[in-house]
């Protein structure tokens, strides 16, 4: 199978040249867009959806951390285990703890601007887990090693989306 | 995009004549119709000058229909038969439309959409929007002094996959060649773009007569790219209206009201609004069929009080909005307002206070909307050069999910997913010699289904009986350009097709619209033979144009056998669009497709290529 890297003519590392993605991204939409189909025939129109849709998700995956690093991890063979490991480190399952509590905390007072600092300590701590994927990825090639952090970060992801729900109800 | 100019020598594409597209705003309460003419965009009038189209329609004992202004002064008068704000009831259930207790119509809660009893027999909302979509069609032929080759309808960011599909067939009804359906605020957002050569981030606010969007766009040289859309489909200007008609109720302390005093009410209350955005203080006065005079004084602070949480749901919606782009209000550089409601003084002030800027306000609200559809008609009819057309990237306003177990909605594509986009999931049998399986999608956001909006429910057919375990079925749900949902589904390990049946829970089936067409063809005294014909030649002059203009470009990439088989198709294609076997015709047309399949795979690999060679040599 061709990597979603291949497809915009990226190395396959997990630091990205955003730009460089978008461009790519970009360049190929023009080509194949069903925009520029409407009105040719059945098959090309066909053919157009097809790829505009593999573009789409390949960018989708590469634009965000976790997905990014997952793919990585499946070009090497190695399988995240997102469903099925759920074993992680009792001091980052403690402070997985403390957060949700904070998160019920700030819904129960309504308090956007719990939120808002939660949201920031969470932003800090994501970076970090991105960094560490990096070196394990990019530097040290050590995948097996990456799969962990990776479901940390996927983690905070979940946290991350719960908050912006939370927000939600609060208004 | 100049990188885009890198091609191979030779290929220059076929020229062809101009085709005449148009770009339609359906709106809650005025519709418009716009087309490109040498090179400038613009709103076609009716014979009185009158750009707008307001959208309500009034049916006869007779089968006449009027639409538009002359409706619009028989609303007090014939409030059954006549149907404003039809859009409000497109692909919905009685119990999904707000105020229908107040509106004055017959309804009938249909399996599917709520229709509307009139004089003229039964009425869905899809037929009346059709109707004034008609006098659209005919003002632009009129107008142009031709046939339209195709046209882009816009519907509201936010409406779901039931409520564009039921547009998209309303165009269908119409006799238009639905070329998009396309988002209003992306369509403001391409108007004032192009307008302003503008670059970077925007919010457009689009507060129409039935409908709130917000999107947020990335503007950047030929691309308009939107990150995050939200709104209400159930809120708009038409809600402001019935604000102050109940404030009117309460302060002249009316007893319920007739369908006519409620609609003449109704009218005064929306002339009251509109008096007020440049007035401090609006009479309102209404001569009520017991002979009652209401006469009372509406002013400014009143009317932003009783409306002020009106204006506050407007600002979920927009905080929703940022928080999916991951940005803030700093960065966005500029706040696009459409929609008549926007010219509400507290709307703006609101919007200034919220984004901490002036709303741009230099584009006609009620226009824009139609200029910016105009402007991408004329790019999906293909009727400017690559390299000065510019790309447009759309996303999915709400989450799709499949009902799993206990009631839950898995989702299965996410909200502000980029569209065109598909998810494949894959199931299996759990009783020997299973045939056949049955699913719902909805969409919404919440966990779950009961209050997700049900979209369809599909049953699996034709399964190989097997032993339990051992069928593989991979279902796929593929969300198109215009954002409507079209399910497929394979049994993987034989390799068969196996068919799915797709009931829409809201929205209409295809035997309905069946039905509607030959009404239409029977009132109309039109021949169905006739305008499937006429459909079959346009279709199949399309594709053998297209196929040329391919063949012209990249006729090397194809094996003599393989040439020869396209030019056999195109020629008996060519051999029998002239006569009148409309069937045949249409088999011709199928050939074809099916022999340039691969060709057309072939194309689009090379354009990917393209795109990156052109990079490299880009950033040499």
């Amino acid at each position: 199978m061709q990597s979603h890297f291949d497809l915009f003519g990226l190395p396959p590392a997990f630091a990205l040249d955003k730009e460089a993605l978008e461009k790519a991204y970009r360049e190929i939409q023009s080509q194949v867009h069903p925009d520029r189909f409407a009105h040719a025939g059945d098959a090309e129109r066909r053919a157009s959806l097809q790829w505009t849709t593999r573009v789409n998700e390949a960018y989708r995956i590469l634009k965000d951390p976790v997905q990014r690093a997952k793919h990585i991890l499946e070009l090497h063979g190695v399988d995240v285990e997102f469903e099925t490991n759920t074993q992680m480190p009792t001091d980052f399952l403690l402070q997985q703890l403390e957060l949700r509590e904070e998160l019920e905390a700030a819904q129960q007072k309504k308090d956007a601007s719990l939120l808002d600092a939660l949201k920031k300590s969470l932003e800090g701590q994501k970076q970090l887990l991105e960094s560490e994927i990096g070196n394990a990825i990019d530097q040290k090639k050590n995948y097996a090693g990456a799969a962990g952090p990776v479901r940390k970060l996927m983690f905070l992801d979940r946290l991350d989306s719960e908050i912006d729900s939370a927000y939600e109800e609060i208004e | 995009m100049a990188l885009l100019q890198i091609a191979e020598p030779g290929m220059s594409p076929a020229p062809h004549e101009h085709r005449l597209a148009v770009g339609i705003d359906l709106g809650t309460t005025n519709s418009l119709v716009a087309t490109v003419r040498s090179g400038m965009a613009v709103v076609l009038a009716d014979s009185l000058g009158r750009p707008l189209l307001p959208s309500v329609v009034r049916y006869h004992a007779g089968g006449k229909v009027e639409v538009g202004y002359a409706a619009q002064a028989k609303q007090a008068i014939d409030p059954k038969n006549t149907i404003a704000s039809a859009k409000r009831f497109m692909g919905r259930g009685l119990k999904d439309v707000a105020h229908s207790e107040s509106a004055p119509y017959d309804f009938v809660d249909a399996p599917g959409m709520v229709q509307v009893r009139t004089v003229a027999g039964t009425k869905s909302p899809v037929e009346v929007s059709s109707e004034i979509l008609k006098v659209l069609r005919e003002r632009a032929e009129l107008s142009l002094q031709g046939n339209i080759s195709g046209a882009v309808i816009t519907v509201p960011a936010y409406f779901d996959d039931a409520q564009r599909q039921a547009t998209k067939d309303a165009g269908k009804l119409a006799g238009l060649n639905v070329l998009r359906l396309l988002n209003e605020p992306t369509a403001a957002a391409i108007a004032y773009g192009l307008e302003n050569a503008s670059e970077g981030t925007y919010a457009v606010y689009d507060l129409g007569g039935g409908t709130f969007d917000l999107s947020i766009l990335k503007l950047s040289r030929g691309v308009f790219e939107v990150v995050a859309t939200s709104g209400d489909s159930m809120l708009g200007g038409d809600d402001f209206d019935q604000r102050v008609f109940c404030w009117a109720v309460e302060q002249a302390k009316l007893p319920p009201l007739g369908a006519r005093d409620m609609r003449l009410l109704q009218m005064k209350a929306r002339e009251a609004k509109e008096y007020l955005t440049f007035h401090g203080e609006a009479p309102l006065t209404a001569k009520l069929s017991s002979g009652e005079l209401v006469d009372l004084s509406l002013d400014t602070e009143t009317f932003c009080s009783i409306t002020q949480t009106l204006v506050n749901k407007t600002l979920v919606p927009v905080r929703k909005a940022l928080r999916d782009a991951g940005l803030t209000v700093e960065d966005i550089k500029g706040v696009v307002m459409v929609g008549g409601a926007t010219r509400m003084p507290q709307v703006q002030r609101a919007v200034a206070e919220f984004f901490r800027r002036d709303p741009l306000n230099n584009l006609d609200p009620d226009k824009v909307v139609a200029l910016g559809a105009a402007m991408q008609a004329n790019v999906l009819a293909g009727n400017k050069p690559q390299g000065e057309d510019w790309l447009l990237l759309d996303v999915i306003p709400l989450s799709l999910g499949v009902e799993t177990m206990g009631g839950l909605a898995e989702k299965i594509i996410a909200r502000n997913t980029t569209i065109p986009a598909a998810k494949a999931q894959e199931f299996t049998t759990f009783k020997d010699g299973q045939t056949g399986m049955s699913f719902h999608v909805v969409q919404g956001e919440r966990e779950l289904v009961s209050d997700c909006r049900s979209l369809a429910r599909f049953e699996l057919k034709g399964i190989p009986p097997m032993a339990a375990g051992a069928a593989r079925i991979r279902v796929t749900y593929q969300v198109d350009a215009d954002g409507l949902l079209h399910v497929s589904a394979r049994e993987s390990t034989s390799g068969v097709e196996a068919s799915v049946a797709v009931k829409p829970s809201y929205g209409l089936a295809d035997a309905d619209i069946e039905r509607m067409l030959r009404d239409s063809f029977e009132h109309a005294k039109e021949d169905v033979h006739a305008r499937a014909l006429a459909e079959y030649r346009v279709d199949g002059q399309r594709l053998l144009e297209a196929t040329r203009a391919a063949l012209s470009q990249d006729e090397q990439m194809l094996d003599a056998d393989e040439r020869e088989l396209i030019r056999h198709s195109m020629l008996s294609l060519e051999k029998l669009l002239p006569g009148s076997d409309h069937r045949a015709i249409k088999q011709a047309v199928d050939a074809l497709n099916r022999a340039t399949e691969e060709f057309a795979q072939r194309r689009m690999d090379a354009g990917i290529r393209r795109a990156l060679a052109g990079k490299k040599i880009g950033s040499l």
